[in-house]
């Protein structure tokens, strides 16, 4: 049985049901096969009715842009998208005249509920700094779902976003994707079906926190870029050899080797089931990266912060890794120095990936502005990106990242009605989220008070949200 | 208070630079922070580093004048908070001057020591459209950070333009922390600071005997217990911002302002009465900490409603990205506050808070700094198209600029791009 492959597969996840029951219908578990989803999502799509809006510009979110255009929501899907759709019977009508309408928002880097608010010492629970390797923590075991943060976000346009762990570690631990609905639980929120991840992190975090960091160091070790290097080559020898003892007991010849948390990411990277997001800021240390992972036969998904990837953005093409960058922090930390405001539209200009992140809890509620400099900035400097396109950067790249792309990122037929209505244009600082839609239910009305969510932590407190 | 320092600080205009050919910078709208609104077509003349004219665009101009066409004309914007050209790295200890951890003195650190006008963050600002920063010390050893200094954004060694232009303290949570552990410790210092200079001769006539500073301490924050020097006091919570207000009422020479104030809204009125300036982060609308579980998006506009003198700037990094307060101002519009009071966030409130005449302004006879925009200020798709600091063109170059036009292209066919400068 592969029911795991099956489960964690990027792509072609359309029978989840089969998913929540591990094991079920394969006869019986190998007993070195470990659960393929011990904590698995409970999230379901709340009511939604049938919703024609219309009169808006749209921007499809994969290069396409209508004016005076359609969306037509049904079971919480998209069902159409056009110049001159008609209400079916019975379907609620919004008339967006004026307004824009998007695909709602993925942040692809984002520490919400593992460094909540408030930032007290009590909440730190972003980073597993107890060594250089963690790949067998998984952040969803700190995501504290009482965040405010999370309906800031949603404030912001954001229906979707990957909490990732901290870049203390080489290897930091899992990410997982969440669907940006308030729950009483992380199993609540988190996106059914979406592949894990795991966090890697590259140059100044790790060195500093192990090889000069807090007097007693942990492991020792990294104290250099080489230390790092040496580290993650150390841990894919373990991974790759791991990795064939599975696949020999799979194949019916030997023993399975004893269950190792951190050797089981590390494998499910090299069977391709968990995609690799890594914190890397220098060109330089993004091609020692590309070359790694060929060493060892995995491929990177995204560069997050990338802040020079517009020093590699033909190379980073070619090998056909994704950057997820700001707009413009920059000069922090030495490698963050060489940060342009023009690196999104540069690497974009490349043929490359481009993706708008955040990093942040205050820069999560308005990427669509973060997204609005890059491409001003691009403008001025002679890449006129067209608006429809650079919308890719916030929505079906950063799903791309995440292997959900063929469920959400875009307003195509079919996908999650992940949408939002702004009140002109996103690219301006005035216009706002208006409506957020995600699965085709309203989960924020910025004119009704009553479709505002209030986190436990807010309730009783001199402010109950952002707005009391 | 703000009044007070007005006049009292008119001695600041000494002449600028005298060599600034004569411009008129049309724009189709030119706000220009007075009575005279925001001008459709109109145009700012200037001449000799003053602002010669500003009025519709048939304004007489002297012969000869450069001309520059803009969307926006504003005055050069001011950033009331920041650690611009103290830290060239924040990161890399040896490079960043904002505070001193480990230092014997506090409040007589002077931040303008420090202060880099080459610092690469200099020129990143400046194309931003800020022409005049406000630099505060960071308060790393106790509550009394130092004094800090007020400069242009020219880069030119003589930027600063007033050191020790106010004395910044800290309370609320962050103060309680460095005073020992809670905030009665940190009012116990402040009290016991503000003793030992008012008991100055009798304390420290042959040693230090100060109960709480040193000598040279007590002699630095003097002119801030005397009234003379403004105090910037950082405070978050409501009743950190009453405890100053507190404070203000039983020294009612003191001249004060506020950075922070996220709860600010909720002491708006009384804010208001004692004629308190504010500098607020708009962006800040999360329970971030305890201090901040009243924090909303709508905090500028309520306390500019409520007639509060406010200021925005960024405090999330107030090292490198300073100049983002024109992007949070704009937030701040996005959330009900008024244009106007938006852009006087950034120009006339920190001229007025910090007493910089003729500055946040464009009038006859005001300091030519100008701004020509490519679309309104507030906006983050807008960028400025020329800077002009006294009258003086400003360079439009910045180290990031050079990068970029280093890797427009990535060609490296005939030479490696290190040759390319």
């Amino acid at each position: 049985m592969r029911l795991r492959n099956l489960c964690l597969a990027a792509a072609a996840v359309l029978a989840l049901a089969a998913c929540d029951a591990p094991g079920k219908g394969s006869g019986k578990t190998p007993a070195f096969e470990p659960p393929a989803d011990p904590f698995p999502s409970t999230y379901k799509a709340y009511p939604s009715g049938t919703l024609l809006i219309s009169n808006a510009t749209v921007l499809d979110g994969i290069g396409g842009r209508i004016e005076n255009g359609s969306v037509l929501i049904q079971d919480g899907k998209i069902a159409a998208v056009g110049a001159d759709l008609k209400a079916p019977e019975g379907a609620a009508t919004l008339d967006a005249r004026g307004k824009w309408v998007t695909p709602g928002i993925i942040d692809n880097h984002s520490h919400l509920g593992a460094y909540p608010s408030p930032g007290v010492d009590s909440h730190g629970d972003g980073n597993e700094i107890s060594g250089p390797v963690t790949a067998e923590v998984w952040v969803e075991h700190s995501v504290w779902p009482q965040d405010a943060g999370f309906t800031r976000a949603l404030a912001g346009g954001i229906t979707s976003l990957q909490i990732l762990p901290g870049s203390a570690n080489l290897f930091g631990g899992r990410g997982v994707t969440l669907k940006n609905v308030p729950a009483r639980t992380m199993q609540g929120m988190k996106f059914p079906g979406a592949p894990y991840t795991l966090k890697m992190a590259c140059g100044e975090n790790p060195k500093r926190v192990y090889g000069y960091g807090r007097g007693s160091t942990p492991g020792g070790a990294p104290y250099s870029r080489m230390g790092n290097v040496a580290g993650y080559r150390d841990a894919w020898i373990k991974a790759t050899d791991y990795k064939k003892q599975l696949d020999k007991a799979k194949a019916g010849n030997g023993e399975p080797p004893k269950r190792d948390l951190e050797l089981e990411t590390l494998a499910g990277v090299l069977n391709g089931e968990i995609l690799v997001h890594m914190h890397c800021y220098r060109a330089d240390e993004m091609a020692v990266i590309m070359d790694l992972s060929k060493e060892f036969g995995y491929k990177v998904t995204a560069f997050h912060h990338a802040v020079e990837a517009y020093k590699i953005a033909d190379k980073l093409a070619e090998y056909g890794a994704c950057s997820s960058m700001w707009a413009d922090w920059w000069g922090f930390k030495m490698e963050a120095y060489d940060g342009i405001a023009e690196n999104i539209p540069l690497v974009h200009n490349a043929g490359a990936c481009a993706i708008v992140h955040s990093d942040s809890d205050v820069g999560i509620q308005h990427l669509n502005q973060e997204a609005a400099k890059a491409w001003s900035d691009g403008k001025r400097i002679g890449i006129d990106v067209p608006m429809e396109e650079a919308w890719e950067w916030l929505s079906i790249n950063p799903a791309k990242t995440l292997g959900i792309d063929d469920r959400t990122g875009s307003l195509e037929p079919g996908k999650m009605a992940d949408v939002v209505v702004w009140s002109g244009n996103p690219f301006s600082t005035y216009s706002k989220a208006e409506k957020v839609y995600i699965d085709g239910a309203l989960m924020f009305d910025r004119d009704d008070p009553a479709n505002n969510p209030v986190m436990d932590f807010e309730l009783g407190q001199p402010g109950e949200g952002d707005r009391k | 208070m703000i009044r007070r320092i007005l006049l009292s600080l008119t001695i600041l205009t000494a002449a600028p630079a005298a060599l600034a050919e004569p411009v008129a910078v049309y724009g189709k709208s030119v706000w220009t922070g007075t009575s005279q609104g925001t001008i459709t077509d109109g145009v700012v003349v200037i001449d000799n580093g003053r602002v010669v004219s500003v009025g519709p665009a048939s304004t007489p101009v002297p012969a000869g004048a450069k001309e520059v066409r803009a969307e926006w004309v504003t005055p050069g914007l001011i950033s009331a908070f920041s650690r611009t050209g103290i830290a060239e790295v924040s990161g890399v200890d040896d490079t960043n001057d904002a505070g001193a951890g480990g230092s014997h003195f506090s409040a007589a650190l002077d931040a303008a020591d420090g202060f880099n006008p080459d610092a690469t963050a200099i020129g990143v600002t400046r194309l931003a459209g800020f022409t005049r920063l406000a630099v505060a010390p960071q308060a790393r050893a106790t509550l009394f950070g130092g004094q800090g200094f007020l400069a242009n954004t020219s880069g030119d060694a003589d930027s600063v333009f007033r050191d020790r232009a106010f004395a910044f303290i800290v309370l609320g949570e962050n103060g309680a922390s460095l005073a020992g552990g809670s905030r009665p410790a940190s009012w116990t210092t402040l009290r016991g600071a503000f003793d030992d200079v008012r008991f100055f001769g009798a304390r420290y006539m042959s040693h230090n005997e100060g109960n709480v500073l040193t000598r040279m301490d007590a002699q630095a924050l003097m002119p801030a217990v005397k009234g003379d020097q403004l105090i910037l006091f950082q405070a978050r919570r409501a009743s950190d911002l009453n405890a100053v207000m507190d404070f203000a009422e039983a020294n009612p020479s003191l001249r004060i302002a506020i950075v922070g104030a996220d709860e600010g809204w909720r002491v708006a009125d009384r804010l208001a009465l004692l004629d308190i300036p504010v500098m607020v982060d708009s962006f800040s609308n999360l329970p971030a900490s305890f201090s901040q579980l009243a924090a909303t998006g709508e905090n500028a506009k309520r306390l500019a409603e409520a007639g509060v003198t406010v200021s925005i700037v960024n405090l999330d990094n107030d090292d490198h990205l300073a100049h983002l307060a024109s992007q949070i101002a704009g937030n701040a519009v996005a959330n009900g506050m008024a244009f106007d009071d938006a852009m006087r966030a950034l120009t006339t409130a920190p001229a007025e808070i910090y007493g910089m005449t003729g500055l946040g302004v464009l009038a006859p006879g005001a300091r030519a700094d100008v701004v020509a925009w490519d679309g309104d200020p507030l906006e983050v798709t807008s960028a400025p198209t020329a800077v002009y600091i006294d009258g003086e063109a400003q360079s439009m170059v910045s180290r990031q600029t050079e990068l970029r036009d280093r890797y427009r292209t990535l060609d490296e066919s005939q030479r490696p791009l290190a040759y390319k400068h």
